[in-house]
């Protein structure tokens, strides 16, 4: 059952791979503006022209960002919708937890008084 | 408000949600240390869990299957890795066939902490790392699964009183 559900899910983990890298992510940052080519993002970075192109092409890959020609040249600008569905995944799993600590909740209110810890608040009282 | 923090770590694939209770650590242990409590909370209304296996010590083992409306069920476990009563847990959640873990199956850690902050006042923080997005896809499909089967499960029930009428 579960399974089956899973594997109709896109797969998310190139975009989590990608993001792991503080190079990767200070790119997708400023890709925003979506106002640099590759050229000069590599000079924000002391690599060489190699290693950042090598960055980009993985996020490229992830879908993280995308390169457009503008004029004569091609900018990187960043998918920010890929970026949103790493955060949307943990938000998911965030209500999961709300949900799971509300039964915590009315379960404690339900008991109080009814148990060893309970009666003991009611003596101390 | 109960939960008082959440924390989203994207890079790190790491939630922490903090939670306040006017209850006492004690109490609060109880509710992961009672199986029978455990199943009064860890799945929802229409998908209740059942612990079958609670050895809740350093090196023991937690089973557990939740069942759906229709019946389905998934299993799952926990190894337990450290623990330190009543204020402290590390265990490993992971999924399996009929007790079998599911080795192919990713498995994430949750670290639970619990502390005094008032005289019968309590704080938990639950930290769950993630080794991958495969294992947040999992637990998050099965949520899904939760949802939609809860769904279902309603209509059912309105079809079911439809059928009696006529």
């Amino acid at each position: 059952m579960v399974v089956s559900v899973q594997t109709a899910l896109p797969d998310f983990d190139p975009l989590f791979a990608a993001l792991a890298d503080h190079t990767r992510r200070d790119i997708v940052r400023r890709a925003i503006s979506a106002e640099e080519g590759v050229l000069e993002l590599a000079g924000h970075y002391p690599m060489s022209f190699a290693a950042v192109q090598k960055h980009v092409a993985v996020l490229e890959r992830a879908g993280l960002i995308t390169k457009r020609r503008v004029g004569r040249r091609r900018v990187v600008r960043t998918n920010l919708e890929a970026l949103l569905v790493a955060r949307r995944l943990l938000d998911q799993y965030e209500e999961l937890w709300r949900a799971r600590i509300d039964r915590m909740n009315e379960l404690i209110a339900e008991t109080a008084g009814a148990i060893d810890t309970g009666a003991k608040k009611e003596s101390q009282r | 408000m109960t939960v008082t923090a959440v924390r989203k770590d994207p890079d790190r694939l790491t939630l922490t949600v903090e939670a306040e209770f006017d209850a006492s650590v004690e109490r609060i242990w109880q509710l992961w240390a009672d199986p029978r409590q455990l199943e009064r909370w860890w799945g929802p209304p229409a998908y209740p869990a059942t612990f079958t296996k609670h050895d809740l010590a350093p090196g023991g083992r937690v089973e557990f299957h939740m069942t759906g409306p229709t019946g389905d069920q998934s299993h799952g476990y926990w190894d337990v890795l450290e623990v330190e009563p009543p204020s402290r847990i590390l265990l490993r959640d992971g999924c399996a066939a009929d007790g079998t873990p599911l080795t192919d199956m990713p498995i994430n850690t949750i670290r639970v902490g619990i502390e005094e902050i008032a005289q019968g006042r309590a704080r938990m923080s639950i930290e769950i790392v993630f080794p991958n997005t495969e294992a947040m896809e999992k637990v998050l499909a099965m949520g899904t699964e939760e949802g939609l089967s809860q769904a279902v499960g309603q209509i059912d029930a309105i079809l079911a009183v439809e059928t009696i009428r006529h």
